[in-house]
């Protein structure tokens, strides 16, 4: 069955079907992880080698370099993951929701490490480990749909309708998301405003920033390759016992 | 070059619990789930694969 489907279609919308899609994401996600480690020990050396002391926060503010990024992929791969869900509800296509499944947990991983390196830099700048500010309790909220998520699917016996309502939470749940980064600016947070932003450039000084960059590239990287490796797990889980599978995986 | 010493360098200007309590948790939730997903994807070809030899059982 599965062959058949995949011969018929052309172009990059083969790879729509797992059958297709899970070769590629094998022969992938070793270079991924290949350009995020790359990245890591750039980024890393720029960071604790180039990057200078900072004059306020000392030497404190080097966990700018893993606290922005994973903040960043953390609001970045719940949108991804929103973006599958409502592609899968649309047209009704099972990668979609696998992809949506695979981000999951990294987005949640990425939320924690968010909140704890923030939680570490709070101490010693702020003098406290934790605040009920907005953006704080925001990012938290984020951990928690991501936790949602993936107990809600977890919790459906039956795959399919486990997908669609989890998708329907990941999607009422993408209203968190500007919220988190509108935080700053709406209320009057603890958390400080943006040093980076679209529209207004930066306000840091350059060698902090590149190394800022470098390392937010690299958890692109690293999520790109994870996840990867992820929907290729879940493609097992759910095509067990397909003949294109038995071949590829024998 | 930012540290004189080693010693400096793991002090981090007095702010080393921070800095690596950050970057510790960090490396550690990225192994963990490198770890995780590996085993994931073994646990789950190994099932395929049972169930393949099930299947050839049964014709």
């Amino acid at each position: 069955m599965e062959r058949v489907e995949v011969q018929r279609s052309g172009g990059i919308w083969r790879y729509a079907a797992p059958a297709a899609f899970y070769p590629l994401a094998g022969k992938l996600a070793p270079w991924f992880f290949a350009l995020a480690i790359v990245l890591t020990v750039v980024g890393l050396y720029i960071g604790f080698f180039v990057a200078p002391t900072d004059f306020q926060q000392g030497e404190s503010y080097r966990i700018i370099f893993i606290h922005v990024p994973a903040a960043w992929m953390s609001m970045f791969l719940y949108l991804i993951m929103a973006f599958w869900c409502g592609v899968g509800l649309v047209f009704n296509t099972r990668l979609s929701f696998m992809m949506a499944s695979a981000l999951a947990p990294t987005g949640a991983l990425m939320t924690f490490i968010a909140l704890w390196t923030g939680s570490f830099w709070g101490r010693p700048t702020w003098g406290t480990w934790w605040e009920w500010d907005a953006r704080m309790t925001s990012e938290l909220i984020l951990l928690f749909l991501y936790i949602g998520f993936m107990s809600l699917h977890a919790a459906i016996d039956e795959v399919r309708r486990a997908d669609r309502a989890a998708a329907l939470l990941a999607l009422v749940g993408v209203i968190n998301v500007p919220i988190i980064y509108y935080s700053v600016k709406w209320w009057n947070t603890l958390h400080q405003g943006a040093s980076v932003s679209v529209t207004a450039g930066s306000k840091m000084a350059p060698l902090m920033l590149q190394g800022m960059l470098i390392m937010s590239l690299a958890a692109w990287m690293y999520c790109i390759a994870v996840a990867l490796m992820r929907v290729r797990a879940i493609i097992v889980e759910r095509e067990a016992g397909a003949a294109w599978l038995n071949e590829a995986v024998a | 070059m930012n540290w004189g010493s080693a010693q400096a360098f793991f002090d981090m200007g007095g702010y080393g619990l921070y800095v690596w309590g950050s970057y510790g948790m960090t490396a550690l939730g990225i192994l963990l789930e490198f770890y995780l997903v590996r085993r994931r994807r073994r646990m789950a070809e190994a099932q395929s694969h049972r169930r393949q030899l099930l299947d050839e059982d049964n014709t």
